[in-house]
């Protein structure tokens, strides 16, 4: 094996067998189109029916001409609602997510990198939060702290990087090994150099793989929180319209669009991301990859 | 050297939930204020009260004082008073408890035995039509939020087919103890139990799966087909075992995950558990019951991992010997 090997990032395969996988390529589909349903969505279909409904005849109507998805419990239109909710969904799960990663990946690249007592006070810690039950800490956080979108992101994204951390931590411990590391230092480099240069890039398809569970995972668990009325009551996700749904009675009047829509919506997004983060995990596993 | 494990392994265990009715202080009486402000924030506040409030709290006494306090009480099982219900918190826990550990119980079990046998059924056909099913099916339910799968079996089975009941814990009217009384449980039982089996069985099926695979392919498999071992006792009598060892580790991050899928569960079906008083207790800021319901869900989790730890260590000799 030459030292050139050791560069899993440098393998141009990764993206290619990522397209190849039947999951992956499912996966990539689904989300190239919740992202233009989400962001080019709402210029599309510029519906003006923001407003209120206007008699209790508007109120949680079928789906018509009109409402092409029925009407929610105020009268207002759940296609629009749907389209402007996406976006809050996307967002909190983005901005959580970017969170969890710098925090996971920082941890685990300096907790493996540098080894020794660092990496033992690190991983205590580390291990401490990921007995936590995640969702019932981030309610508590919610609850204590706040229910703005930016709140909801911090308090996910806190929550959600114990387990990244332990998995970059483990792969550098055995890349700072190998011999490019171990030739690259007594070359002389700086630590900051071998990780930023070295290590990172060896670990980057990892920290991806792991980036779209992260996602999922935040994507859920805002869902959650907005559905136990945690959610922003300005920003309306689709675990807040899921939230109202549910207290307007609409499944015992048997409005379905009223929640097939949005729950189809949040199904649909974090499906796409854990179908390609378990696509890149089997692509990235050399044994079981030289199974297929 | 044994003994020392079991020394050094306990130790751990009481310097977790040491840390964690200290990280629950923390949480609760620090960072947000104290109780008092809490009380201010949750709208259960009366003005002239407050003195009295801050004496009944001890919030006269230093940081330190209240922190030393607070670990006495929780030690002796005193976990404060209800805003809402004017009780002690463990009262309002009472039956709560149970009721959560019934439906958590139960689901777990199906989870486990479903899961693990749809990874065996998945891993033994591996990259086969049934093996992709299996796979797309664990994910996209896994994908589902624990709520919305709810609201849908709500819907099918409570609003299109009347069959089976989608509120409550028990019909009334019934007198307790009897059979009859025990199968309208039993019936109350099924959705929410179900719910959280649709959820979670991914989580088996797809390590069950991926463990199996990577089993499948050692060396004393090999040998075992080369003795003419079935490819069926292969599987489940050979590879299994070993294959096994994944899911203790899995099913303590899944208490984790279970308890956060209660939550939503109990709220859809307004089960009398933990999950529903929380829900309750986010809704009218009833922080006391809120920590205490934490403070559960954190030690069950940790004892779980302690216990699964344990098992591993019984189940695989490899480490035992290291």
């Amino acid at each position: 094996m030459s030292v050139l090997d050791d560069d899993v990032a440098r393998r141009p395969g990764v993206w290619r067998d990522l397209w190849r996988d039947r999951m992956g390529r499912s996966g990539l589909i689904m989300m190239v189109a919740v992202l233009f349903v989400v962001l080019v969505g709402p210029m599309i279909f510029p519906f003006q029916s923001q407003s209120f409904g206007t008699s209790s005849a508007s109120i949680l109507q079928p789906p018509s001409a009109a409402h092409w998805f029925g009407t929610t419990e105020l009268g207002q239109d759940v296609f629009r609602q749907f389209l402007l909710g996406g976006r809050i969904s996307l967002y909190v799960g983005v901005f959580a997510t970017v969170i969890a990663i710098v925090l996971g990946a920082g941890l685990g690249l300096v907790s493996g990198y540098y080894a020794g007592w660092r990496d033992a006070v690190l991983m205590r810690i580390t291990d401490f939060f990921l007995v936590l039950p995640t969702l019932p800490l981030i309610i508590v956080l919610a609850a204590l702290f706040g229910q703005s979108i930016v709140i909801t992101s911090l308090v996910i994204g806190l929550t959600s990087w114990p387990q990244t951390a332990r998995i970059i931590r483990s792969q550098v411990l055995s890349l700072r090994e190998r011999a490019l590391v171990l030739r690259v230092r007594s070359l002389g480099a700086s630590n900051y150099r071998i990780m930023a240069r070295h290590i990172l890039p060896n670990v980057a398809p990892l920290i991806f793989a792991n980036l779209v569970l992260v996602l999922s995972g935040a994507i859920l668990a805002q869902a959650a929180l907005a559905f136990l009325g945690l959610g922003d009551p300005v920003q309306v996700s689709w675990g807040t319209m899921l939230h109202n749904a549910f207290n307007a009675g609409a499944m015992s009047t048997g409005a379905w669009w009223y929640i097939l829509t949005p729950g189809a919506g949040i199904v649909v997004m974090v499906l796409a991301f854990s179908l390609i983060g378990h696509s890149l995990d089997r692509v990235l596993n050399p044994l079981r990859r030289s199974q297929r | 050297m044994r003994g020392s494990y079991w020394v050094r392994k306990l130790a751990s265990l009481a310097a977790t939930l040491y840390a964690t009715v200290s990280f629950n202080f923390l949480l609760f009486h620090v960072l947000p204020g104290n109780p008092v402000q809490l009380l201010a924030r949750s709208g259960h506040y009366d003005a002239a009260a407050r003195r009295q409030l801050v004496a009944l709290f001890e919030l006269n006494h230093s940081l330190l004082d209240q922190y030393v306090i607070y670990l006495n009480n929780t030690l002796h099982g005193n976990l404060g008073f209800s805003y809402v219900y004017r009780e002690p918190v463990t009262t309002v826990l009472g039956s709560a408890i149970g009721n959560t550990l019934l439906l958590v119980g139960t689901a777990t079990f199906i989870t486990v035995v479903v899961g693990v046998w749809l990874g065996v059924v998945a891993a033994s056909r591996a990259n086969s039509l049934t093996d992709a099913t299996v796979s797309v099916t664990s994910l996209s339910l896994w994908s589902m939020p624990d709520f919305f799968t709810g609201m849908i079996l709500i819907f099918v089975c409570g609003v299109w087919i009347h069959v089976l009941p989608i509120s409550g814990i028990e019909s009334s009217g019934l007198a307790s103890g009897g059979l009859a009384h025990v199968l309208d449980i039993a019936r109350h039982l099924v959705l929410p139990a179900t719910t959280l089996v649709l959820v979670n069985a991914a989580e088996f099926s797809l390590i069950t799966r991926n463990s199996l695979v990577d089993t499948l392919v050692e060396d004393y498999v090999l040998t075992a087909r080369a003795k003419g071992v079935s490819r069926r006792a292969i599987v489940w009598r050979h590879a299994l075992r070993n294959a096994l060892l994944p899911i203790v580790t899995a099913t303590a991050l899944y208490v984790g995950m279970v308890l956060g899928g209660a939550i939503q569960v109990e709220t859809v079906f307004s089960w009398p558990g933990m999950g529903l008083l929380i829900y309750n207790a986010v809704e009218q800021r009833d922080y006391p019951v809120l920590e205490a319901s934490f403070l559960i869900f954190a030690i069950a989790v940790i004892v779980t991992n302690f216990a699964s730890d344990v098992l591993y260590r019984l189940l695989d000799p490899r480490v035992r010997r290291t």
